[in-house]
């Protein structure tokens, strides 16, 4: 269960703009100072879209108790959204501001016209399905992703099978890491608001929720939409920093891969489901790159890592669901099982 | 007309193959609740060891009637063994943990058995989509005009087995002390173990029969369809699961009429729109179903227990 909210270190007035504001200049000051290596910028990009895919995905399994299969449905439709708007907008700017600020407000009109569109197919899917006990929800959500990806390979104007190719890349560590940084917000928000209460209460038992005068679909609903919109975005942000949006980069094994950092790093946790997507992102590539050192830039043991992660997820989950079900951090945030001679975060509170 | 025909005749061929999927689905959710997510897999796994069987028994021997009876018979022992397996040591132990608990289980057991298959090791190196021997001579067993409609032996074959299976099902269930069992574990598994029935051994043996109906409609797919490739148990496991719901779960003669009726709806769609339509298409359905009536044709609306 959550705990009460902590008591904050900030003033009252400096709650509300001031993390934003902080946020923006320290992520700015962080993009001058990594510099431009491609591949690092490629790899960051790539963490910060898996984090908000794990974080958005958690509201939903992990905070609501229901169990989405489906989230690379939800990024694909983010993505060709934003990379259609993107891609209609590209020859236009607005005059007065330099070609560079237009472009990024392009870029965040685009992202917001995809987790819009995202959040629209949450709700088409979400309603029928959430009014159903949890497991309907796997089955909608898993078939809606397939669907998804079928349609956009049937759709000459979307590329088809070969992909949506020339949308600009607009793409920045800045704003890539700016939607990690509202998505984290947005639902630790949640989850400390009376709004969060209620979703906590029906994962925790949807008849007593009921019972307490919790409409329980309209919250799932609310939910997943939240949840559906972030997914949106991060496919936006995905679609302008890859060559091609391509159907294949939004299969069924996209969504394991997030399900898998969620049901890892805790069901419940929004810190847990960080630390597991950035560990889950690195890992491959740490992996894959260790093995083409090894194998003396033998590129079919790096191949093998792809193929073996897979099942590996699989069989992660059930070994995950036998011997520790709440995952690795359960519901808890990551500051709550620290060590306890580190500063606590929240003096008091149950480890 | 005949276009017609032809369309209803290749429904009912669908629908069949779903129906034998969907009444394993059915069966283990009668008794358990759990939607086992795995078991379109254990259908592929089935596939590929009738074609590993009949890959062995060589050219003659797999196109005769003990070959062909050998070939099922091989796969549906040893997915009963697996489905065995996969119930002890992976749903057996959560079975009072919270659904959602068996369920990510279940998704992990279909995703690795899915994904494992496509490894570059292995006995099966690689399990690239391969065709399946035809071990049933296809025969036109009946031609209508000038091949405006035709129908094939193995169509025929394949409807006879279902509702055979789904006949001796029906009375498994409510005709056999066995199956009294399963409905009382069915309704509490609890409370049937206080009444001295042997709930584990039930749920197992429920576990393995669905597993081994899966084999055969994998094999009976495969003859139709002649590819076998890993992926294939996800969107038949995810169609007869639709099929299931459409008949209302856990009911064994609506599963295969909610089966028969997908199948011709994804025929009739597929036929008169465009073939790329057809994964849509179930797909559409269930949300159509879940929206007006989610408790199905046959099933009844179940109240949750607190």
């Amino acid at each position: 269960m959550a705990d009460p909210a902590p008591p904050s270190l900030l003033p009252l007035w400096a709650r509300g703009p001031l993390p934003v504001l902080a946020a923006i200049v320290a992520l700015a000051a962080a993009q001058a100072v990594v510099g431009d290596s491609p591949f690092f910028i490629y790899i960051a990009s790539l963490v910060g879209v898996n984090v908000v895919l794990a974080v958005s995905l958690n509201i939903v399994n992990g905070m609501t108790g229901q169990f989405s299969i489906g989230h690379a449905g939800f990024m694909a439709v983010g993505a060709y959204t934003s990379g259609v708007v993107s891609l209609a907008l590209s020859e236009d700017a607005v005059s007065g501001i330099p070609v560079a600020a237009s472009d990024q407000l392009f870029f965040l009109l685009s992202l917001l016209s995809g987790g819009a569109m995202a959040a629209l197919f949450g709700f088409l899917v979400g309603l029928p399905s959430l009014r159903l006990r949890g497991d309907y929800l796997a089955i909608v959500t898993l078939g809606f992703g397939e669907i998804i990806r079928v349609i956009v390979q049937n759709t000459p104007a979307l590329g088809a099978a070969l992909g949506l190719s020339g949308v600009p890349q607009r793409a920045s560590l800045f704003m890539v890491w700016f939607w990690v940084f509202v998505t984290v917000l947005v639902a630790r928000r949640i989850a400390h608001s009376a709004h969060g209460r209620s979703l906590w209460a029906i994962r925790e038992d949807e008849v007593a929720a009921e019972a307490m005068g919790v409409d329980t679909t309209s919250y799932k609903v609310r939910s997943f939409v939240v949840s559906s919109f972030f997914a949106g975005v991060a496919g936006g942000l995905f679609g302008h920093f890859v060559p091609i949006i391509n159907p294949n980069s939004f299969t069924f094994v996209k969504s394991m891969e997030v399900v898998v950092m969620v049901v890892a790093g805790g069901l419940g946790s929004t810190t847990g489901a960080i630390v597991a997507a950035v560990a889950l992102t690195l890992l491959p590539e740490v992996l894959r790159s260790a093995f083409t050192a090894l194998g003396g830039g033998d590129a079919v043991l790096a191949q093998k890592v792809d193929q073996i992660r897979m099942p590996i997820y699989g069989l992660l989950l059930v070994a995950l669901m036998l011997a520790r079900p709440q995952g690795l951090f359960g519901t808890r945030e990551v500051w709550d099982v620290l060590p306890r001679w580190l500063p606590r975060r929240r003096p008091g509170s149950p480890a | 007309m005949s276009d017609f025909i032809q369309h209803l005749i290749n429904g009912i061929a669908a629908g069949t193959i779903y129906a034998l999927v969907a009444l394993g689905y059915t069966m283990v959710y009668g008794v358990l609740k759990l939607i086992n997510f795995a078991h379109g897999d254990v259908m592929m796994v089935g596939t590929y060891l009738g074609y590993a069987t009949a890959f062995q028994l060589g050219r003659a021997a797999r196109t005769s009637l003990w070959g062909v009876l050998l070939i099922f018979l091989a796969a549906m022992a040893a997915c009963a063994l697996m489905g065995f397996v996969i119930e002890r040591f992976a749903y057996r132990p959560l079975r009072d943990k919270p659904r959602l608990t068996a369920l990510i289980t279940a998704i992990g057991i279909s995703f690795a058995l899915s994904y494992g298959f496509q490894l570059d090791f292995g006995p099966l190196p690689g399990a690239a989509p391969r065709a399946f021997p035809e071990v049933i001579q296809p025969v036109e067993w009946l031609v209508i005009g000038d091949r405006e409609v035709v129908v094939w032996n193995w169509q025929v074959i394949s409807l006879l087995i279902a509702g055979l299976l789904m006949v001796s099902l029906q009375y498994l269930v409510f005709r056999t002390r066995f199956g009294r069992a399963m409905r009382a574990v069915s309704f509490d598994h609890r409370v049937a173990g206080l009444m001295g029935i042997p709930t584990d051994r039930v749920i197992a043996v429920t576990f393995m029969l669905g597993s081994a109906l899966a084999a055969g409609a994998g094999i009976l797919y495969a003859i139709k369809d002649t590819a076998v490739q890993p992926l294939m148990g996800l969107y038949i496991g995810l169609k007869a699961f639709v099929a299931a719901v459409v008949g209302g779960i856990g009911h064994v003669p609506g599963a295969m009429v909610g089966a028969l009726l997908l199948g011709l709806i994804e025929e009739f769609v597929v036929g008169y729109t465009a073939s790329s339509w057809r994964e849509a298409v179930a797909f559409g359905v269930l949300i159509l179903v879940l929206l007006v009536k989610p408790e199905g044709l046959f099933g009844r609306p179940a109240a949750e227990k607190v």
